[in-house]
């Protein structure tokens, strides 16, 4: 049924692509609100009739892996969610995914935001991932949240040297001085890995500029794709690993399952949304090649 | 209004009180089940109205965006105030104000300069009068010069001193993609020696495309010759990173689509699983 689906919808959109060439090589124009159909129905049809790839993580994205993977376990890892909801799709499949890893490697983990809407995100992760696969990790132990504070580089500014004057408490007011997890954490320098999740500001760029360059600890990136290309520069001095997009994202998933056994029978939204992405991406390159197409004609035409 | 305004509105209502009463009636086991099938119903109603701004420009896109803005910035005040000045300030400021807060109180914690922030707060506030508006130019000129002064520390080193470093890349590679000349290249035509040339390649592309992208934007020379070239090479340069970053934007935004068919799918239409 699913095959079925999958054929009839390059069928439509195919089709549909073939007739839009005919209409540009006549001279006719492409009325805007077609396009937009067009990628809805790309977009819409994997999803209702679900295609996967094949994902292989490449180098940037292995190097936070490998770097979380190699880590012995009970090292302390701090993860910021400094994103929205508008970033959520792209961002809170890598975050779930990080976090999983972390905690099934052993690793003690620090939750906390930038953002006021990444509090709320890192919830969801509390509940959809750590509470139901991790029953046994005692809060304020094996991992916390401190939640989120505003001050944006300020904020950063502080905890580099001094974590507790900033989070005195966690984000259920139990102050930090009582739990187990921050017995050996004064500031950002005692951690063994920062995990910078977000795309705005303040977000991974910031924690490179104010805490992962001045305290010498190692950060790693998962970002929204828009921003991607701008952190690539840091890459692998100032970062030792990024995830950059839906791509990354499928890409650690990918790795993950195949070497952890349990990641397997989760929930993979990064891979899932890969079917999508990538119909979406044939739909507009043949729109830039119809485009061009109607685009030169009419210069010919101009011509005679 | 017009007639068809008046039939457009209705129906959008009528649906609206239509799929939060179908949601209503399949979530009545559940405890909170007409009030999530309300925020279902408007999650799904928001999302439509503003997509709907690609058809054109109508009520129901202004609605939902000015909710929007309008949530977000009530959200984010909440949160500041509750998680930084309740959280953080109140309790080192006053022992009373802690407990009325339910905030453990940190009387080691107690400075008299902390009374600043607040001084400089109601200071910025003081905006939103006409007489005393001038007040706030003083906490805003301690916010711009902070600010500045900070990042330019950390810009200097981060985003300056260490990206010109990050620039001389090893032209014959270094371990463990140290290049061992072209025999044991063509010898060892495997993944690792794939990887070898890759790492070689690329640390070339990236001190050409450095040199090459400062040469475009060097104006004081006639861009002739090989300096033309060069520039030539920048230009490529630049729109192939323009290009890249134009893939992964068009990336981000699929995403966007995504999150929101695959919301409306199935938690609102309950379509798929």
């Amino acid at each position: 049924m699913a095959y079925l689906g999958v054929i009839i919808s390059m069928l439509v959109i195919f089709g549909g692509l073939a007739w839009l060439l005919f209409r540009s090589i006549k001279g006719r124009e492409v009325e805007r609100r077609v396009i937009f159909v067009f990628i809805f129905v790309a977009v819409a049809a994997p999803i209702l009739f679900p295609i996967t790839f094949e994902e292989h993580a490449s180098p940037v994205v292995k190097g936070l892996f490998d770097h979380i993977d190699t880590l012995p376990p009970g090292s302390r890892v701090l993860i910021s969610f400094d994103y929205d909801p508008a970033m959520a799709p792209e961002v809170q499949p890598m975050a779930n995914a990080i976090s999983f890893h972390c905690l099934d490697r052993g690793h003690k983990v620090v939750f906390m935001s930038l953002w006021a809407t990444g509090q709320t995100l890192l919830f969801n992760t509390l509940e959809d991932v750590i509470r139901p696969e991790f029953p046994d990790l005692i809060d304020g132990v094996d991992f916390i949240s401190t939640g989120y504070k505003a001050g944006n580089e300020g904020v950063l500014n502080v905890i580099v040297s001094d974590f507790k004057k900033m989070f005195p408490t966690d984000v259920n007011g139990v102050p930090l001085d009582s739990a187990v997890i921050f017995d050996e954490i004064n500031s950002c320098a005692d951690f063994d890995l920062i995990v910078a999740l977000g795309g705005g500001r303040p977000g991974p760029k910031e924690w490179v500029l104010f805490v992962g360059d001045p305290a010498d600890v190692p950060i790693g990136v998962g970002v929204a794709a828009v921003v991607a290309p701008q952190l690539y520069p840091y890459y692998p001095r100032q970062i030792i690993g990024m995830l950059g997009g839906v791509k990354g994202a499928a890409e650690y998933e990918s790795e993950l399952a195949h070497r952890h056994e349990r990641f397997k029978n989760m929930a993979q939204p990064g891979l899932k949304m890969m079917g999508p992405q990538t119909l979406a991406h044939i739909v507009i390159i043949c729109f830039i090649v119809i485009g061009n197409v109607a685009f030169f004609r009419s210069r010919r035409r101009e011509g005679r | 209004m017009r007639r068809t305004t008046y039939i457009v509105v209705a129906g959008v209502v009528l649906l609206f009180g239509l799929s939060w009463v179908l949601h209503a009636v399949s979530m009545s086991g559940e405890a909170d089940g007409i009030e999530r099938a309300f925020m279902i119903t408007m999650a799904a109603f928001l999302t439509l109205a503003i997509y709907s701004f690609l058809y054109k420009d109508n009520p129901f896109y202004k609605f939902a965006e000015h909710l929007y803005v309008g949530v977000s910035a009530a959200y984010w005040m909440c949160q500041a105030f509750w998680s930084t000045i309740v959280g953080n300030l109140f309790p080192r400021l006053s022992e009373g104000l802690s407990n009325y807060f339910q905030q453990p109180y940190q009387a080691s914690g107690w400075n008299i300069t902390y009374w600043i922030p607040v001084i400089l707060g109601i200071m910025l506030l003081m905006r939103l009068t006409e007489k005393y508006g001038w007040m706030s130019r003083w906490p805003l000129a301690m916010i711009v010069g902070t600010t500045a002064g900070l990042n330019f520390v950390r810009y200097l080193r981060s985003d300056f001193v260490v990206q010109v470093s990050s620039t001389f890349m090893p032209l014959l590679g270094e371990d463990p993609h140290r290049w061992q000349g072209f025999g044991a290249f063509i010898s060892n035509l495997d993944l690792s020696a794939t990887g070898q040339l890759a790492a070689i390649v690329s640390n070339w592309v990236i001190f050409f495309g450095v040199i090459c992208g400062i040469i475009y934007f060097y104006f004081s020379k006639e861009h002739s010759g090989a300096f033309g070239r060069a520039s030539r090479l920048g230009i490529w340069i630049l729109m192939i990173t323009f290009g890249a970053s134009f893939g992964y934007t068009v990336m981000g935004r699929i995403s966007l689509l995504v999150g929101r068919i695959t919301f409306l799918f199935r938690d609102w239409l309950e379509i798929i699983s």
